[in-house]
């Protein structure tokens, strides 16, 4: 990042938390067109070339720009972490490694297409899947609780593979610790 | 104060001689009838038109007829004539039918009967069984009933005639609790909802600020137990009818989940989530003690005991997908009971003890199941598109469940043995995850 660009980050960030605080890190860029990933219902990556809106440093919106997103999604059935939600995971690890006061709820989520209670026993695997990875990339176990919504809480309505595909899913959402 | 301590059953014969002209009219329900029995049930008249806070006593004869006839329709095994077709008896003609104007209807059974008020304030529901073509009387009683719970004898006659005539206990003087659902997928709003089995006396139990899942009756109905996600700590919850407390049970530090009560209703099983691994409990309801049933490296949920307390049927992901397993009520034994094309889930066991209703999944369709416990005899009775939570009546005879159509509503549905006779149960918004009470007393 070229120092001009910075200074005007800077900027827009003491403007948009209307406070003099000073903040000795500047964010990483935004990812140049990462992860493309579907975001239902979650807040959207600035687009790469607002740089000067770009979301205040330790916030939920930071969080969701600098590890591309929120969530990480599942097969039908499955909890395991494929590649590309491994590499959402370790975004997500990176930008809570930088800001150690902020807790996470981890919630897990899965389709229609499964009974209620056996949905139920799925979320919380899944939640324990992306919980258990972030605590292997260093992020403090004691910082993260999991809960299973199982198939309670969609992301997206619609009864087709596109959304039961949103709404399989591990979302790390921020509870505490965050800056505003 | 209890309704069913008020309500007695008054014997009004002391013997009814069971004569072999009476053995001959009979409803064989196991075999799934050819042609409902035709029968007539006319308007319960009334000896002197009462003024009570249900309606005057003329009007209550009237509702009890259509309640009966209602019932008996919706079993699946008779055939009520039109009412407007039928003779109006008076309250002197019940003891003395006139036997040839049902037979000219080719009525086979009459069902009469007649509503008195008493000077305590009470209502007295007598109910008649008749042979029409025998002319002999099959059956009758009295109910003795408060004006509120006057539905509560126009059931009870229904169970009367059920049984009379099927040799099997009824099931229509019972109590359905379920979640009620309402709003987009993505932000329900479910609140526990209790109703008699017909859909009257319609009440919500909680406010919806929370989640709850899976209520389930405990064998003397003043209990139930549930999933609740208040204080977004979701585990299993106790709810007390007669005063709406309301208590966790355990103090486990994660998810607790698919409760049933032990057919004594003095234990409730239920499942326990560790570190994405999912082990069937059973609490003591008097001690609190706890003791873990299962110990597999899976999913072990949904526990449903058998009627003798022996033996438990559970789903597990053990083998690699959902099946169903029976094990001994220490935990021993589980053997694996569901094989064939695709997976089995939510298994409830009937309260006759023949049967365990549940899930069968296969080729993206959900839909209720029954199977023996020694795996064998599987039976698929429904054909919707995610049919799920069966439950069963109290006679072991009809299963509830939910159906949810595909992008669509979730309702209550009700299906017998025969899976011929299914019928949509009203609820005022969406439903799901019914559970049947036992004959109310």
């Amino acid at each position: 990042m070229s120092r001009p660009l910075a200074l005007v980050a800077l900027a827009a960030a003491v403007l948009a938390s209307g406070c003099a605080r000073t903040r000795e890190e500047l964010p990483p860029p935004p990812p140049q067109a990462a992860a493309p990933a579907p975001l239902p219902e979650a807040a959207a990556p600035p687009p790469s070339t607002a740089v000067g809106t770009t979301a205040i440093p330790g916030s939920m919106a930071d969080f969701v720009a600098q590890a591309g997103s929120d969530r990480v999604f599942f097969g039908l059935d499955r909890y395991d972490l494929d590649a590309e939600a491994q590499a959402t995971l370790d975004r997500q690890a990176a930008w809570l490694r930088r800001y150690p006061a902020v807790r996470a709820t981890i919630e897990g989520h899965a389709d229609e297409r499964g009974t209620r209670e056996y949905n139920l026993a799925l979320g919380e695997r899944r939640a324990n899947a992306a919980r258990n990875y972030l605590a292997a990339q260093g992020v403090a176990p004691s910082r993260m609780t999991v809960i299973s919504y199982g198939k309670e809480r969609p992301a997206v309505e619609g009864a087709n593979e596109e959304a039961w595909a949103q709404n399989r899913r591990a979302v790390t959402v921020l509870v505490s610790g965050l800056a505003n | 104060m209890p309704r069913a301590a008020l309500l007695r059953c008054l014997a009004l014969v002391l013997a009814l001689p069971a004569t072999p002209a009476a053995a001959q009219l009979r409803v064989d329900i196991t075999e799934g009838i050819a042609a409902p029995m035709p029968i007539a049930i006319p308007v319960f008249p009334t000896p002197a038109a009462v003024s009570t806070p249900a309606g005057d006593t003329a009007t209550i004869g009237q509702a009890v007829a259509g309640i009966i006839t209602a019932n008996l329709a919706g079993s699946g095994l008779f055939r009520p004539i039109d009412r407007a077709a039928l003779p109006r008896p008076t309250a002197a003609e019940i003891l003395k039918p006139a036997f040839f104007a049902y037979r000219t209807l080719a009525a086979q059974a009459l069902v009469s009967g007649f509503v008195t008020a008493n000077p305590d304030g009470t209502l007295t529901v007598g109910c008649y069984l008749h042979d029409v073509f025998s002319e002999e009387e099959l059956a009758r009683q009295g109910f003795t009933v408060p004006v509120a719970g006057w539905r509560r004898a126009a059931h009870k006659c229904s169970d009367m005639v059920y049984t009379r005539l099927t040799g099997e206990a009824g099931y229509f003087d019972t109590r359905i609790v379920y979640v009620s659902e309402t709003g987009p997928r993505t932000s329900r709003v479910k609140r526990l909802a209790i109703m008699d089995q017909d859909g009257a006396n319609h009440r919500f139990l909680t406010g919806g600020q929370s989640i709850v899942l899976t209520p389930r009756f405990a064998p003397g109905q003043q209990t139930i137990s549930y999933m609740s996600y208040e204080g977004n700590r979701p585990r299993v919850w106790l709810y007390a009818l007669g005063s709406g407390r309301r208590e966790a049970v355990g103090s486990f530090q994660s998810m607790t989940f698919a409760p049933a009560f032990t057919p004594d209703g003095r234990g409730l099983l239920f499942s326990v989530m560790a570190s994405g691994n999912a082990d069937i409990h059973m609490v003591d309801l008097a001690s609190r003690a706890s003791r873990r049933l299962t110990s597999a490296s899976a999913i072990d949920t949904s526990p449903s005991m058998s009627p003798d307390g022996r033996r438990i049927v559970f789903e597990s992901d053990r083998g690699g997908t959902q099946q169903l397993y029976v094990m001994n009520a220490d935990g021993s034994g589980a053997t694996r009971i569901s094989f064939g094309e695709g997976r089995a889930a939510s298994p409830a066991w009937s309260p006759r003890g023949d049967l365990i209703a549940f899930v069968r999944i296969r080729g993206g369709q959900f839909r209720i199941a029954v199977i023996r416990p020694d795996g064998t005899g599987e039976r698929v009775l429904t054909d919707g598109w995610a049919d799920e939570n069966p439950t069963w009546s109290p006679n072991g005879r009809v299963i509830l469940f939910t159906r949810t159509e595909r992008g669509g509503r979730s309702t209550l549905r009700s299906v017998d043995l025969t899976g011929r006779n299914e019928r949509a149960i009203p609820t005022p918004l969406e439903a799901s995850d019914p559970s049947w009470s036992a004959l109310l007393p």
